[in-house]
């Protein structure tokens, strides 16, 4: 077997927006247990940063990831034009969806050209990259359930092997009815986070990751369990609470059926 | 970058399923296009459908992934012996030491499409037996993939729209690298569908005739479909020569609009110099361009000047598409595939449809095969979006 590269990267930023957490600071202070956790709908702010023009055409996938992707690129105080990005989601604009495949089913099939392109999985790539001038390479993966998973492990090999900095975002959005009653997203979560190669001197962790077989860890507060398993991005939650109680040591998060994602945490402060 | 084995490979698209009928379509400068007769759809336009897709049925233990999209992949794993390949691979490397890593555009969500015909009136619930994860979900392909083949490694599905099953390469190239696995199964595979269809049409992007990569008269794309697979290795100590490798990657965003390509091909041109500067070559080195050309006005313009910008206008260039239609999210795989068969063979395939090459293009474009040695190919894939992606391959010596 040939020598592995430690999947390894450090953590400079990180941007969250879910079901009562409203950026990386509450959820942080929820996770860490010094503030209780309080249930409410996710609220997903205009994305400021596209021009009035793009910012009319966008749905609640890109209002989403760009909301995460700013909070954890001005955490890092990072350059964005040059950051290297690695998206991630169940699935894409579940309202858009239903809204084609309703015309679709319909006697008259004109699509609007903006619901179409809105309805390419990558999106949020596309007006990341306009909204930050982010000219780098973006990759965009799917993989159901163990995306957030998949993304990480996509982004710390980017970061491992080409010697770059990346910005993970890993999001999901709901579905309406009739797609909601096969396919089941309790609200909107989203998270992201600066990886980097190097420890600097705002970093907040080093992670390093390998394959393994042990089961995912579980939350103890049954609503964030619940949060977990109901939303393929919240499968982030071990590991946030972790860096939000500056822990060290090893945390599993859900992944593939076969493989699960063994993470080492180290906090830098 | 360390290159890598394409230990096998395979295609299927609407020029012929597996590579001998690929390479007779090819060779015989043979088009796949055809009025569009899809299901119901009644939009004006040419189409590379493949035939009998419908005809196949999945194994009995995967039955819940039937959809045209798996059907086609299932179609594109019986070519070619690659299946019996990827299983001597997991037998050597251990199925957990095997990814899988394959491209999509739609998946399959023509059975949401149809799903949606056929909701319970009462309710308004879509069928039964309809099953999002494993037909309309993006990862459904990967999945089954992966299930057929028996992997237990790392899987994903790309979703860069038109550049999604060339950047597979890329992550499974970085999965090799960092020593997380040993061999990847990568590809693409997209399948006709409404969304697409009628989608274009609203953009106005396809064309009602076949598509005329690069002519002065081009207007527009003829949509298609395609299944195609190849098992990347990391290379055995001893290679043969006629080994056909991965040698370079590169990937950008054009940062400019959701549908057009940035208009001077910035992001183009940094795929591809990011490509070369990955396989450690020179332009001079490449023999063969294999275009995105989807024979769209914007795309082609762009990219004529994104490759005139790093190669002049002395490499030759075609674009398939006049054969194959645009397979959107299996294009960068078929492309690839077509690259290595070009490699393999000494062939440069002419681009079929286009009979006036656009006076204002001055990249060296090929309306007719041309045989020579092809030591190197590049293929070009660009997204929606502004997802670009540049792969180089080329004989092991």
């Amino acid at each position: 077997m040939p020598a592995m590269i430690p999947l390894a990267a450090h953590i400079e930023g990180i941007g969250v927006l879910g079901p009562g957490f409203a950026d990386w600071v509450s959820a942080a202070a929820i996770l860490s247990q010094a503030a209780p956790y309080v249930p409410a709908a996710t609220v997903l702010p205009p994305p400021l940063a596209l021009p009035p023009a793009e910012r009319r055409r966008t749905g609640p996938v890109v209002k989403l990831a760009l909301a995460v992707g700013f909070e954890a690129t001005t955490r890092a105080g990072i350059e964005r034009s040059t950051l290297a990005t690695v998206f991630s989601s169940s699935g894409g604009d579940g309202f858009n969806c239903h809204e084609i495949c309703q015309v679709l089913a319909s006697s008259d099939r004109q699509l609007s050209p903006t619901r179409f392109h809105n309805s390419v999985h990558n999106v949020a790539a596309g007006y990341w990259s306009i909204a930050a001038g982010a000219t780098a390479a973006a990759n965009v993966l799917c993989a159901y359930d163990a995306s957030f998973g998949a993304g990480l492990l996509e982004a710390l090999t980017q970061v491992a092997v080409e010697r770059t900095p990346v910005l993970l975002l890993a999001y999901d959005t709901q579905y309406p009815e009739p797609l909601n009653g096969k396919r089941s997203i309790s609200d909107a979560f989203g998270v992201a986070l600066v990886l980097v190669p190097n420890a600097r001197a705002g970093t907040l962790a080093k992670l390093t990751a390998m394959l393994t077989d042990s089961g995912a860890e579980r939350m103890s507060e049954p609503r964030l369990e619940s949060m977990r398993v109901s939303i393929p991005a919240a499968r982030s939650l071990p590991l946030l609470s972790k860096l939000a109680r500056r822990e060290s040591g090893r945390v599993t998060l859900d992944y593939l059926r076969h493989v699960r994602l063994a993470l080492e945490v180290e906090p830098c402060r | 970058m360390t290159p890598l084995r394409l230990t096998r490979f395979t295609a299927v698209s609407a020029v012929g399923c597996g590579l001998g009928a690929t390479l007779a379509s090819l060779e015989e400068q043979r088009s796949g296009l055809a009025p569009c007769a899809f299901e119901t759809v009644d939009v004006e336009t040419h189409v590379g459908e493949v035939p009998g897709v419908d005809s196949i049925v999945l194994p009995r233990a995967l039955q819940s992934f039937n959809c045209r999209n798996n059907r086609l992949a299932q179609l594109g794993l019986m070519q070619d012996g690659f299946s019996e390949a990827v299983a001597a691979s997991v037998a050597h490397w251990g199925p957990k030491r095997v990814g899988v890593f394959l491209g999509t555009s739609t998946s399959g969500i023509l059975e949401t499409e149809l799903a949606y015909r056929s909701r319970v009136p009462a309710t308004g619930a879509l069928p039964k037996d309809f099953n999002y994860a494993a037909t309309h979900n993006s990862f459904s392909v990967a999945d089954f993939v992966s299930q057929a083949l028996h992997l237990e490694g790392p899987a994903a599905v790309v979703c860069t729209a038109c550049s999604s099953s060339a950047k597979v390469f890329a992550s499974a190239q970085r999965m090799i690298s960092a020593g997380l696995i040993d061999a990847a199964v990568v590809g693409g595979v997209d399948s006709l569908c409404l969304t697409t269809l009628y989608g274009f049409h609203s953009l106005q992007l396809t064309s009602r005739v076949p598509c005329r990569p690069f002519d002065v008269a081009r207007d527009g794309i003829s949509i298609g479909e395609a299944a195609a697979f190849v098992l990347l290795e990391r290379p055995p100590a001893h290679l043969d020569d006629d080994a056909i490798m991965l040698l370079g990657t590169g990937e950008s965003s054009d940062a400019y609009h959701m549908s057009s390509p940035h208009p001077e091909g910035r992001g183009a041109r940094a795929s591809i110099q990011q490509a070369l500067a990955a396989a450690e070559l020179a332009p001079g080195d490449i023999d063969y361009i294999n275009l995105h050309g989807t024979a769209t006005v914007s795309n082609d313009s762009a990219e004529d000047l994104a490759v005139t910008a790093v190669f002049g206008t002395h490499t030759a260039c075609s674009s398939t598409k006049g054969a194959t239609g645009h397979a959107l999210g299996a294009a960068g795989a078929l492309e690839a595939v077509i690259c290595a068969l070009a490699i393999q063979q000494d062939l440069m395939p002419g681009g079929l449809r286009t009979t006036k090459v656009d006076p204002k293009l001055t990249l060296h474009y090929l309306c007719e095969n041309h045989r020579a040695t092809v030591r190197r190919a590049l293929s070009n894939s660009f997204g929606f979006g502004g997802a670009n992606c540049s792969l180089i391959f080329g004989r092991a010596a």
